[in-house]
């Protein structure tokens, strides 16, 4: 198991080389880098492609037709446009150049420090930002215009200025968002400076981001540099694409085609930087979404191969059941045939390590799969009813009212923003349908019964209010407020501390035997197995390896995974005994 | 520096605003032992931790790393000996930034010492690698082609890199599966043996500290409540607290855990 490297032929995404390479597989993102690469050579090579230079005139040659030796045409100077276009493709390019590189390094580095160190340096940074924001950069660059004069290069330097905040801003809630990682604070430990940790951790993986605003933002530029240039803003002597739709335009009934070229070429530059921004984000979003289920091969339904009535006294059976999620290959089991018993008023424990699929069989029981999840085949016999694939609208019928859930995060499956009362009676409202007045009273009842100091107090309040056992106990007592059946709790005290643990589990066994419910825990902790249940189901890569009474399990476990897994407990072991060194040259 | 002791806190102290989260804080390590530091959530072990790495601020008081005092000092400014105590943290999954190499996670600490260059500093990452048995061609992949427990290994192997003679774990198994736990455990035991380094062992699990330590602090709001070699702490605990710690754990042991919560029950009647 050590020895298993995992998700080895996964694409690299953090590698430094990988995303590069995984952004030319896509062909959206090749087309446009293949585009932007030829405009970037054509700027570089600008002489040697160019057959004339950008102010040869010939003046027989005014608002010429393609041929001749003018590949696109003469202008209304009598210039060539295939040059001018070669050569304004380098002076546009370094309009953008200068955008981007004031706009990044200026809103890069203010953001990578407000974000960093926070305190006063980020307040102060982000009024300047602000106040940046607030400025109408078009009116600003027309003012600048007045009073410095044609050149571009100055234009677009204050333009540079004037996207930083974008930068900034993004750069700094990413900052935020990493800088409390602890491989933060093991660099820290190394000794590394914070100039160093900011540069050779922080900006490494906040890159990718940064590279698509770095592209949009150059999409930007290009189009704002054109239009003053269009505008006449610009220094007419150099060639420029907005410069020479001037032109173009200036002649529009002499020569129609002749304002297609610089078009073209600013629509292809601008369209390339935005497909190549949106292929490297797809690239990035890629990990987390899935497959899309219409491409996935489509499910054989098998019929249930036992059809036999469960037998007297048993709430819960499941048979055979396999739970698969799509991927590019195929249905992936994560469940591979697991057959329960749970009858009324027992503890089943569903104990394995992580993959195991615990939790996936329970969350198969509730209809609660994550997206894409499918019961591909077994069946889930409740109470002599098959529950599998059951439509999601009969399924709702069933949860909360005959089959309740604990999660195991009680904080983050409370509502910050409603309070606790309202949390609690809403679903007695919806399922009992009963009066907002007893669904009140029965919520107070229920925060005493689970050991509520003051049930009043935590009616009325808030999630945030309350300590993280005392909103284990609120979940608890919302799974009960329906009287269910079943109870399928996932290890719901392993977020809580352990005092708080052995109460939570005490609230557990006595509201059990007081409601008789059937309850199945998972759970990886084998003390808690011990505990609370009745009988045990040993998971192992989504298959039951051993099913057995809880004093046999423990006491003569069948199968070798069980009894490794019970050698690995810690309980009982002889202290250590302490050598005494000497405290110089310990270390080998 | 009498019996081989090479962390010693002095009256520590440390407020965070109004709070008083370290509250006369009295705590000794010695040279090549392994004291456990056990308590629930917001108890201060890990600020205690912190504080003795340099990542945490202390209010008051002194902790002497083999003689100079470290106390408020950060990482970066740390002399001699008291610049390689390392740090191994609670989740594999966040201590390793997921853009480095294996080989760039191994060798910063060295390069960041000044202790060898790049190129010598990668002839030791197979050494390394080979201490917590992990093969040598893992130097060149991404953290994520690691499981849990691989990473943590990897977590140890960024400790022992610049030879300290203290390492601070905080919770270093409690994210990792059973089987897994128990052999990182082993390992850092071994490690301990082979090379004498001290670890300073936070965690909430008193199983888990039992197994790894020779002596044990008890940590509630701030304070040490109880301080004592490890068989006494968690097998015969004086203090009330430590017993109800103790009576809380569930034991793997459906009798022996009937007995455990009927006594952690007449323990919460009795305090009542």
């Amino acid at each position: 198991m050590m020895s298993a490297v995992q998700q080895k032929s996964s694409p690299s995404l953090s590698g430094r080389s990988g995303l590069l390479r995984s952004i030319l597989t896509n062909p959206l993102g090749l087309i446009a880098a293949t585009l932007l690469g030829a405009v970037v050579l054509i700027a570089i090579f600008a002489p040697l492609i160019a057959p004339f230079a950008p102010d040869d005139l010939q003046i027989f040659k005014v608002n010429a037709a393609p041929g001749d030796g003018y590949l696109l045409g003469g202008d209304g100077s009598g210039r060539d446009i295939f040059s001018r276009l070669v050569y304004g493709a380098r002076n546009t390019l370094i309009g953008a150049l200068i955008t981007v590189s004031v706009s990044s390094v200026v809103g890069v580095t203010s953001g990578l420090f407000a974000g960093y160190f926070g305190g006063r340096r980020e307040i102060v940074m982000s009024w300047i930002s602000d106040g940046l924001m607030s400025l109408p950069s078009l009116i600003v660059l027309l003012a600048f215009y007045q009073s410095l004069g044609s050149s571009i290069e100055i234009s677009m330097l204050v333009f540079g200025v004037m996207l930083a905040p974008g930068f900034y801003r993004l750069t700094r809630n990413l900052v935020n968002g990493v800088k409390h990682e602890l491989y933060v604070d093991a660099a820290r430990v190394s000794g590394l400076s914070d100039l160093r940790i900011i540069v050779g951790h922080i900006l490494l993986v906040i890159r990718a981001p940064v590279i698509i605003q770095i592209s949009v933002v150059a999409g930007i530029s290009i189009v704002i540099q054109s239009g003053l240039q269009f505008l006449g803003l610009g220094d007419t002597s150099i060639p420029t694409w907005g410069g020479m739709l001037q032109d173009a335009f200036a002649n529009m009934f002499v020569v129609p085609t002749a304002i297609f070229w610089p078009g073209l070429a600013i629509s292809v530059t601008v369209a390339s930087l935005v497909l190549l921004a949106n292929a490297i984000r797809d690239r990035l979003q890629q990990g987390n979404r899935p497959v899309a289920v219409p491409n996935m091969p489509v499910l054989a339904v098998k019929p249930a191969t036992v059809t036999e009535p469960v037998a007297e006294g048993v709430l819960l059976e499941v048979r055979d059941l396999v739970v698969g999620y799509p991927e590019k290959s195929g249905w992936t089991e994560v469940v591979k045939g697991v057959s329960l018993t749970l009858r009324r008023g027992e503890v089943l424990g569903l104990v394995g390590e992580s993959g195991s699929g615990k939790t996936q069989t329970a969350f198969a029981m509730l209809g609660l799969l994550s997206t894409g999840g499918r019961i591909l085949s077994g069946s889930i016999w409740f109470d002599s009813r098959d529950i599998a694939n059951l439509p999601e609208e009969d399924m709702r019928k069933l949860r909360g009212r005959r089959i309740a859930y604990v999660p195991q995060e009680p904080m983050s499956n409370l509502d910050p923003a409603f309070r606790i009362g309202y949390q609690l009676t809403e679903p007695m409202v919806t399922v009992l349908g009963i009066s907002k007045a007893e669904a009140r009273e029965r919520a107070l009842t229920l925060l005493a019964r689970v050991g509520m100091p003051n049930p009043l107090r935590t009616f009325n309040a808030y999630p945030h209010q309350i300590s993280g056992g005392m909103a284990q106990r609120v979940l608890i007592a919302r799974a009960i407020s329906c009287n269910p059946d079943l109870l399928i709790a996932d290890e719901p005290t392993t977020a809580l501390d352990v005092t708080v643990q052995a109460e939570v589990l005490n609230l557990l066994r006595d509201l059990q035997a007081e409601m008789n419910m059937s309850v199945i825990l998972v759970t990886h902790n084998f003390g808690v197995v011990a505990d609370i249940c009745h009988r045990v189901s040993v998971m192992k890569d989504g298959r039951v390896v051993e099913t057995n009474d809880v004093t046999e399990l423990f006491a003569a476990p069948r199968h070798d995974y069980t009894k490794m897994l019970l050698g690995a407990v810690l309980d009982d072991v002889t202290p250590r005994v302490y050598q005494p060194r000497s405290g110089k040259g310990v270390a080998a | 520096m009498t019996d081989g002791v090479i962390v010693e806190c002095i009256d520590v102290n440390t407020h965070f605003g109004a709070l008083h989260v370290l509250k006369n804080i009295n705590l000794t390590v010695r040279a090549g032992e392994t004291v456990g530091l056990v308590g629930e959530s917001g108890s201060g072990k890990t600020t205690l931790g912190r504080a003795i790495l340099g990542i945490g601020p202390v209010s008051s008081g002194r902790i002497l790393f083999e003689g100079q005092d470290i106390a408020g000092i950060p990482p970066r400014d740390r002399k001699g000996n008291a610049a390689a105590i390392q740090a191994v943290f609670q989740d594999p999954y966040t201590s390793l930034n997921p853009s480095m190499t294996i080989e760039d996670i191994l060798t910063e600490p060295i390069i960041a010492r000044r202790q060898a260059g790049r190129a010598e500093a990668s002839a030791k990452v197979r050494a390394l690698l080979d201490q917590v048995a992990l093969p040598s061609d893992a130097a060149f992949r991404y953290p994520r082609e690691f499981s849990g427990g691989q990473r943590q290994r990897i977590a140890i192997a960024r400790a022992l890199a610049l030879e300290p003679h203290l390492i601070v774990c905080d919770e270093p198994v409690s994210a990792l599966d059973l089987s897994t736990q128990a052999r990182v455990l082993d390992l850092f035991v071994e490690i301990q043996e082979r090379t004498g380094v001290a670890y300073l062992f936070v965690s909430h699990d008193l199983a888990v500290v039992r197994h790894i330590s020779h002596r044990v602090a008890v940590m509630r709001g701030g304070e040490i409540v109880e301080f004592g070699d490890c068989d006494q702490v968690t097998a015969k605990p004086q203090h009330s607290y430590t017993r109800r710690l103790l009576l809380a754990a569930p034991v793997a042991d459906p009798v022996r855990q009937a007995e455990r919560r009927a006594a952690f029950h007449a323990l919460a009647v009795g305090e009542r």
